[in-house]
């Protein structure tokens, strides 16, 4: 019988370790010029350094040194005055050299933290995780196996490489073990990866998307019996490709792992992939036998050697730090902690807040955002960054909302066109010939022609009988297209029918 | 004309006394007739080359400034990439393989209107000390043909030597320059690592390997050294200064009041006679010039060789792994659905030959978890003891010598089968590379006992490469005015064809 997670917490005490791989968005590659924009064609962005022709040599870029730094300060680590990078042997197709520069037993920053609060059931609380080092390498290339059923390498009929990717930066952010979450570790593994997203977004050194891979995570997780000391054996899930499945990956590893201790089995140690559909992973690499990479220093390349005065101007440019960038925001918007929370959760308070710049008023930023778009991005099942509207689109529809050149109902078309790519709303508008109709000739026509129409509600609201008003405004809305403001159509309404104030 | 040195080569192209087309063209010919006894050259590129020289030879009709080394051929070791060019590094794995791009050195080369003739055979991947390694076929000693030219940049000495060429390039990881200047009575030098750009120089062992210049004088040398050496943005490891000043050294040759070192763990028992009396003249001549000759000793030398060969392998282990038929040169085994892992093997199994594989193999062991530390840990240790002893001997003195190889050259076959015998021909060699120091090695004369030529080394500190110029113009001057005549005059005459 399937243990539910409350057996599982009531009995064992989780402990994680997590390792995050963030793709810089540097323009060139971490050791050539080749450039780094996503999604080119297979192999156009390549040279003889990241193809690893023979006689070819690295050279770092120092941009990602800079990225990296800005990182390790903004992770409360500290700063290596020396470090060097160093070979990790191993041979696989997509890695052209058959080795991975990366670093080794000299990273360049060590020893952080991040605070992340979650919600719990005695409210808020802040866990300290550990951050042991951050480290800078280079990607490898992407395999595209052809034929069989997987998609694996085993079955493939043939395989087929593309080295667009190999030699694009990447920094890995390594926590020491978590222990003490207890049970909302999967929470609190999810919050950890939210606010080191939510930090290099603010720091600018990474597109930081987990749909497109640029920010990956690998989820270390093991089980100990509560109040034992040694560590029980890990597994570790890879490339988690959502927050949400950060934290659906952790239950279900615990639970996976509790099924096999209860049962007096052993957990084996190896890396697992997490099945998007299920929920589940699956068994992948074993890494009972380690690997041996053959580490040493990369002799082609100078060791790292920063200098303090430029941490120094790196650290004092460093932005505000996101958990009081959230608070401040609530406040200056007034905003109840409900609402915060519901846009974090949807993911767009960057973009309210971007709107907002734009001078939108703060609750109606925040009302088109997490309501009309947040919808159609639902429907359509794309996050809402990927949808084609933009905070100064929305910006202007609030604008034109206030002046009364939209209604709220029109404005909904708008957004509508501009997310289906009819252009920008001042080209929407034109092209759907939407206006607000305040020709009190035309509207008064229309309301002659509705009540002539509906002689009983109207008579109804001469007497008095004010709610009967709706259908007739309603009829007069359908009458103008929707494009007439119903304020107004009220006002005149009522008016014409002897009750006007 | 071939016999001429490089300098007066250039200075009959600038005067017009003959051009650039003229002279490539005898250098092809003088290949084409003795290329089949030596087989220095594994490509010659006759029509690059002849395209090259008729473009100088416009530039001087067009009046524009040449620079020093103008129109003059060279013979560019297989490990450099020349774009277009099939370039193997003297391994099978990369037959048939045309680089897409050029190597700095040959970047530099162009630049100076530098003549390229073609491609000189060499050991697979620059290693050994013969040439005997090259996957195709040995190349022979213009001294004896039955004999070695030195390796691993044996086609390049030996191209010297045999008139097919008046300049070369050479790469030094353990003395594969100036070991080949030494048996085949030429000069050859090792710069400061870091003084020439390593970019598009196919690594052996990345931290040191070295590129230089080989010539039949030393102020060729000189001239080319240069040419080709300079701040490269594309090699890390390159050094950010000015190039020391080479060419005047080697124009003035005044060592008088130069303290020269002579390195008492390099001489002595293992020494072949003949080399240790050419030696000791050498040092003669030197004194009797200015300098003063004092002993000084480096202690840690003996171990230099064994660290040598735990560094070295396990860098070539790293480097080689790129070699695996998914991008370029050879693919064995692509048949029926094959795994990649499987072509890998197989290609790797077919296309390195034994020395290579030997040291994949210890390269792997030595750098292996739980191995690390006593090999390639102790070996980087052993490094620092020898820069160190170096640091030391250079308080007392300008530079250090000692002969460049234990013994003259030996016969084709002689060592192929005992390895260690074979390494122990870069005993006096090595150390210059595992502290990145200078090195330079020029003729000191025969042997007395086999008539073969024996080389004289020169090592100078880290980017004080003039030093050993001003020592060897010196020492070249005092031995020319002693023989008459330049060495290689006394070389047997090639039959030709």
């Amino acid at each position: 019988m399937a243990l539910t997670y409350d057996d599982v917490i009531a009995k064992y005490e989780p402990v994680l370790g997590l390792e995050v791989h963030v793709e810089l968005n540097t323009k060139s590659k971490m050791f050539c010029g080749c450039t780094t924009v996503f999604g080119g064609e297979p192999n156009t962005q390549t040279c003889p350094v990241c193809l690893a022709l023979p006689g070819a040599l690295p050279t770092v870029n120092e941009k990602a040194i800079e990225s990296t730094i800005k990182i390790g300060l903004a992770l409360n680590c500290s700063i290596a005055p020396f470090s060097r990078f160093a070979r990790k042997n191993y041979f696989y197709p997509d890695m052209p050299k058959n080795f991975q520069i990366s670093q080794y037993d000299e990273p360049i920053c060590v020893n952080g933290y991040v605070d992340v609060e979650i919600e719990t059931d005695e409210g808020p609380m802040v866990f300290r995780i550990e951050v042991e080092r951050v480290h800078m390498e280079e990607d490898t290339g992407k395999s595209l196996h052809v034929g069989g059923a997987t998609g694996r390498i085993h079955g493939a009929e043939y395989s087929l490489l593309d080295y667009n990717r190999a030699g694009i930066p990447l920094v890995e952010i390594v926590t020491k073990i978590v222990p003490g979450t207890g049970k909302y570790a999967p929470e609190v593994a999810k919050a950890y990866v939210a606010e080191l997203r939510d930090i290099l977004r603010s720091l600018g050194v990474s597109d930081v998307k987990m749909e497109q891979g640029s920010l990956r995570c690998d989820a270390n997780v093991s089980l100990r019996l509560i109040g034992a000391e040694t560590l029980g054996t890990r597994s570790e899930t890879k490339n988690v490709n959502s927050l949400r499945s950060v934290e659906r990956a952790i239950r279900g590893e615990m639970i996976r792992h509790a099924e096999l201790l209860n049962k007096g089995e052993r957990v084996v140690q190896e890396t697992r992939h997490f099945q998007e559909d299920s929920g589940l992973t699956r068994s992948g690499r074993s890494k009972e036998q380690a690997e041996d990479y053959r580490y040493f220093p990369e002799p082609d390349l100078i060791p790292v050697a920063p200098d303090a005065t430029w941490i120094e101007t790196l650290r004092a440019g460093l932005p505000e730090r996101p958990s009081i960038h959230r608070k401040r925001l609530q406040e200056a918007w007034a905003v109840p902690d409900k609402e915060m929370a519901a846009m974090i959760n949807a993911d767009v308070l960057n973009i309210v807040e971007a709107t907002v710049n734009l001078g939108a008023d703060p609750t109606k930023a925040r009302s088109w955002w997490l309501g009309e778009i947040s919808r159609i991005a639902n429907d359509k099942d794309v996050a809402i960054a990927d949808l084609t509207i933009t905070p100064s689109d929305v910006a202007e529809i609030v604008a034109l909302v206030n002046t009364g050149e939209l209604t709220d109902k029109l404005a909904r078309q708008v957004i509508e066109g501009v997310i289906a790519g009819e252009g920008k709303p001042a080209a929407v508008i034109a092209a759907r010939g939407i206006k607000v109709v305040n020709d009190d000739g035309a509207l008064m026509a229309a309301i002659e022609k509705v009540c002539a129409e509906q002689p009983e509600t109207a008579e109804k609201i001469r007497n008095g009988h004010l709610p009967a008003a709706g259908a007739l405004i309603g009829a007069v809305m359908k009458e103008t297209k929707g494009q007439a403001d119903a304020a107004r159509v009220r006002t005149l309404l009522l008016s014409h029918l002897g009750q006007g104030e | 004309m071939i016999r001429l040195s490089a300098v007066d080569m250039a200075a009959q192209i600038a005067s017009g006394q003959t051009s650039s087309v003229a002279l490539t063209q005898a250098h092809l010919d003088r290949i084409a007739s003795v290329d089949t006894d030596v087989h220095a050259f594994l490509f010659v590129d006759s029509q690059g080359a002849l395209a090259q020289a008729a473009a100088v030879d416009a530039k001087r009709a067009a009046g524009e400034k040449l620079s020093p080394l103008a129109g003059v051929p060279l013979a560019l070791k297989d490990v450099m990439t020349q774009k277009g060019v099939p370039t193997t590094a003297g391994s099978k794995i990369l037959e048939g393989w045309r680089p897409p791009y050029d190597s700095t050195v040959v970047v530099n080369l162009k630049k100076n209107d530098i003549v390229i003739l073609g491609k000189t055979n060499m050991d697979e991947f620059a290693m050994g000390s013969s040439t005997e390694n090259s996957a195709y076929g040995p190349t022979h000693n213009p001294w004896d043909l039955t004999r070695i030219p030195g390796g691993s940049g044996g086609g390049s000495s030996a191209a010297l030597a045999a008139f097919e060429a008046p300049l070369a390039i050479g790469t030094d990881t353990g003395g594969s320059i100036r070991q080949p200047a030494a048996v085949t009575g030429t000069v050859g030098v090792k710069p400061t690592y870091g003084g020439v750009s390593r970019f598009g120089l196919i690594a052996f062992s990345s931290s040191l390997d070295q590129a230089g210049p080989c010539a039949r004088t030393v102020l060729d040398a000189a001239l080319l050294h240069e040419a080709i050496a300079g701040h490269d943005p594309k090699d890390s490891t390159s050094i950010n200064a000015p190039v020391p000043q080479v060419v005047k050294a080697a124009k003035s040759g005044d060592v008088k009041g130069m303290k020269i070192g002579v390195v008492k763990e390099l001489n002595g028992d293992g020494y072949q006679s003949g080399v240790r009396t050419r030696f000791e003249e050498s040092l003669e001549l030197l004194a009797a010039a200015g300098a003063e000759i004092i002993e000084v000793s480096a202690p840690n030398f003996e171990y230099a060789l064994a660290a040598y060969y735990l560094i070295a392998p396990s860098e070539c282990s790293s480097n080689l792994a790129r070699f695996d038929a998914m991008r370029y040169g050879l693919r064995i085994g692509d048949v029926n659905g094959a795994s990649a892992e499987s072509v890998m093997n197989l290609t790797r199994e077919v296309g390195f030959g034994r020395e290579v594989k030997r040291r994949i193999i210890l390269g792997t062991y030595a750098l292996s978890s739980g191995y690390y530390d006593a090999y390639y840990g102790s070996a980087q240790k052993v490094r620092t003891l020898i820069t160190q002893d170096f640091n030391k001997a250079f308080e007392k003195c300008d530079v250090m010598v000692s002969p460049t190889c234990p013994t003259t050259a030996f016969k084709i076959g002689e060592k192929s089968n005992d390895p260690i015998a074979m390494y122990l021909n870069d005993i006096a060699t090595i150390p210059v590379n595992m502290a990145g120091i200078g090195g330079m090695s020029l003729p000191s004369g025969l042997a007395p006992e086999d008539g073969l030529p024996v080389g004289f080394q020169i090592m100078a500190p880290a980017m004080q490469d003039q030093r050993m110029y001003l020592v060897g113009a010196a020492l070249e001057a005092a031995l020319l005015t002693k023989w008459g005549a330049p060495l290689l005059s006394q070389a047997p005459a090639l039959a030709g064809k």
